[in-house]
């Protein structure tokens, strides 16, 4: 090392090259094992032939695709249709995740802008109460829910007590149900990055936009939500994407006609029952629509930047 | 009986609570109406408070306000002909510069093509035309500044607000938007209130100031006024540089007021009604207006040592010892070389007074 710093500078830029490259080891290992390898893996087992009481056997196959997107009667003999049941499956599985993450934003936005606007003392308390209820695992709070919204249930107790309604009304094994679940397991995810990017919002600019003759209702349209969009955008990937791979709240929640395209791979690699090539392809379709929808979102933040700078 | 001349702005026994802590207590002004009127007062003096409550930003915890006899004070600010420039500009960063001077026209009703034809007018008054497609954070602190100005101008509101506004730019540039500034205010003939914390700058710009401390009004009036006629020890020592001296009354006679301070020295000036004989009380004696000399031209010189010379760009200031804790502090402008001997330190020297230099002052 002195006699690489006595040389000259080039020695010393390899040095520092090579301390450099030794520093991201952890990252690069980090993400070889934890994210490039199980992807590999399933993209691997998708091309593989299922064995009958789970595992595969180590041959190459395109079946499992095939029977993802085609119907090709039941002894497999007739001309390919395509097969609606799956494509239904995720189709559901997009829409009710929306609706989750629409859900959450028009409770989580309001619930981030009343945090960030407190004295800045009290905000962490706020934050603090808001993650309490995420220190219970999933599948308990999951249950819990189910048993508030049942018929005989808290929540059916109220409204039939305020008198609101007269019968009890059916919310378990519906889509709302799965929404409500679905909005409950990950609405932290939706208000802290909102919350984040509000506490950064200079109100300086609600004021301009005051001085300037504009309402309250077009403040926030013209310049907090344009201020804090990088937050809302955040919140919502981080809402929908886990949302769209969810198994435990339509299982718990939406009963059989309610599958989602998470339960569905669940199912294939639970007991002896499963199909791993079938399960590892619906998983690699999923994973390429989330890609592409997270590409589309990439593209028009960059296109909002490259417009900004 | 109607008034001949409207105000632009009465403000009426306004005072300002926060809980316990008072902001602003019971000040009444008037502003006339295509004034350069200044709040001037050092931090927490409450000068950006009453600006924000003529914004409509902070309410009214007593008084009234009115705009051109119209009583405002309930008014939400975007309800409000008052424009403001922000000290730190408040620019939308999302948007270009030409829709940011467009904005408010547009949120007063007019089409959206409009608004960006006056938007362009206002940036060609501010020299800013070629830069309308850019966004805020491409532009120098010096041009948001002037962006600013044309956004709050665009509306053509009755009044302008300025809170320090040029208090980020350097001073070759603030001195620049200084006559920018009084250039625009004349030119478009609106009501302006300046805030600022620098006396300098408020004597240069205004037509009237209003110096500010804890809440109070000290005084108001035109420039060279409050400069020369300082009604306080507080406004005397705020605004430009001065000799404060405790001095005593020994007598007053024919409007006169013969005064001591410390070492033996007595100085007459003009009495000022409220001080009586025998009062303990602070004289200011402006630096520019004293002068040195070898030996004594009138009555008054007093007897000192000179201490030390610094070298203040335009002028010189020498500092003089008269007694033990006496000191006095001369300036001779540097145009006057010629005709006014410069003393090294140690020089035995008169320190003489223009006529109504001295000034007694209420505490």
């Amino acid at each position: 090392m002195a006699a690489g710093a006595a040389s000259g500078g080039s020695a010393t830029t390899d040095t520092y090259k090579e301390a450099r490259n030794w520093l991201l080891l952890p990252s690069w290992l980090v993400l070889g094992i934890f994210v490039l390898m199980p992807v590999l893996m399933m993209l691997v087992y998708s091309f593989l032939t299922k064995e009958f009481r789970g595992g595969v056997i180590w041959e190459f196959s395109t079946d499992a695709y095939d029977q993802f997107f085609f119907d090709r009667g039941l002894f497999g003999d007739e001309p390919p249709k395509i097969e609606w049941t799956y494509i239904t499956i995720f189709w559901r599985s997009i829409w009710q995740a929306g609706a989750a993450t629409l859900l959450s934003l028009l409770i989580g936005f309001p619930t981030a802008y009343f945090i960030a606007t407190r004295p800045e003392k009290t905000r962490a308390i706020w934050v603090f109460l808001i993650t309490i209820p995420y220190w219970v695992n999933l599948l308990i709070r999951t249950v819990s829910m189910k048993f508030m919204l049942r018929d005989n249930g808290p929540v059916n107790d109220f409204l039939l007590g305020i008198g609101i309604i007269n019968d009890p009304i059916t919310i378990v094994n519906t889509n709302f149900a799965v929404q409500l679940g679905l909005f409950y397991s990950y609405l932290p995810f939706m208000v802290l990055p909102i919350y984040a990017s509000v506490e950064r919002y200079n109100f300086n600019l609600s004021e301009a936009a005051a001085d300037l003759y504009a309402s309250k209702m077009t403040t926030l349209r013209r310049i907090l939500l344009p201020a804090v969009k990088p937050g809302v955008v955040a919140g919502c990937i981080l809402v929908f994407v886990p949302s769209l791979g969810s198994f435990l709240a339509p299982d718990l929640l939406g009963g059989a006609k309610n599958f989602m395209i998470g339960s569905l791979i669940e199912e294939q690699f639970k007991g002896n029952a499963g199909n791993w090539p079938f399960g590892a392809a619906a998983s690699m379709v999923l994973l390429s629509m989330v890609l592409i929808i997270l590409m589309i979102f990439a593209r028009q933040q960059a296109k909002a930047g490259k417009e900004a700078s | 009986m109607k008034q001949e001349l409207t105000n632009a702005i009465d403000v009426q026994n306004a005072v300002k609570r926060y809980g316990d802590f008072t902001a602003l207590k019971k000040i009444s002004l008037s502003i006339k109406d295509n004034e350069f009127f200044t709040l001037l007062g050092p931090s927490g003096c409450g000068k950006t408070t009453l600006l924000r409550m003529i914004a409509g930003f902070e309410d009214v915890t007593e008084g009234d306000i009115l705009l051109y006899g119209e009583p405002i004070a309930d008014l939400p600010p975007n309800k409000r002909p008052i424009n403001t420039v922000f000290q730190n500009y408040a620019l939308f960063p999302h948007m270009t510069i030409l829709e940011n001077v467009a904005f408010g026209v547009e949120m007063r009703g007019a089409s959206k093509s409009d608004a960006q034809t006056r938007a362009g007018k206002m940036l060609e008054l501010v020299q800013l035309s070629q830069f309308s497609a850019r966004k805020p954070s491409q532009l120098s602190g010096g041009q948001q500044q002037r962006v600013a100005l044309a956004r709050a101008l665009a509306p053509q509101p009755k009044l302008l607000l300025l809170d320090e506004p040029l208090s980020a730019l350097d001073l070759k540039l603030r001195k620049a938007m200084q006559i920018e500034l009084k250039h625009l205010q004349r030119e478009t003939g609106i009501t302006f209130i300046f805030v600022t914390h620098d006396q300098e700058e408020a004597l240069t710009m205004s037509d009237r100031i209003a110096v500010m401390s804890a809440g109070e009004l000290q005084q108001l009036g035109e420039a060279r006024d409050i400069y020369e006629r300082p009604r306080n020890m507080f406004v005397a020592d705020f605004i430009g540089e001065t000799n404060l001296l405790e001095v005593s009354v020994d007598a007053i006679a024919d409007g006169r007021a013969t005064c001591h301070l410390g070492g033996g020295h007595e100085l007459t000036c003009n009495a000022v009604d409220g001080i009586g004989v025998g009062a303990k009380v602070h004289m200011s004696l402006r630096p520019e207006r004293l002068f040195i000399s070898d030996r004594p031209t009138d009555a008054e010189g007093l007897k000192g040592t000179v201490r030390e010379n610094i070298f203040v760009g335009t002028d010189i200031s020498t500092i003089v010892d008269l007694a033990e804790g006496l000191d006095f502090i001369v300036r001779t402008s540097n145009s006057d070389r010629g005709n006014r001997r410069i003393f090294e330190p140690g020089n035995e020297v008169f320190v003489n007074m223009e006529h109504g230099a001295a000034r007694l002052l209420v505490d």
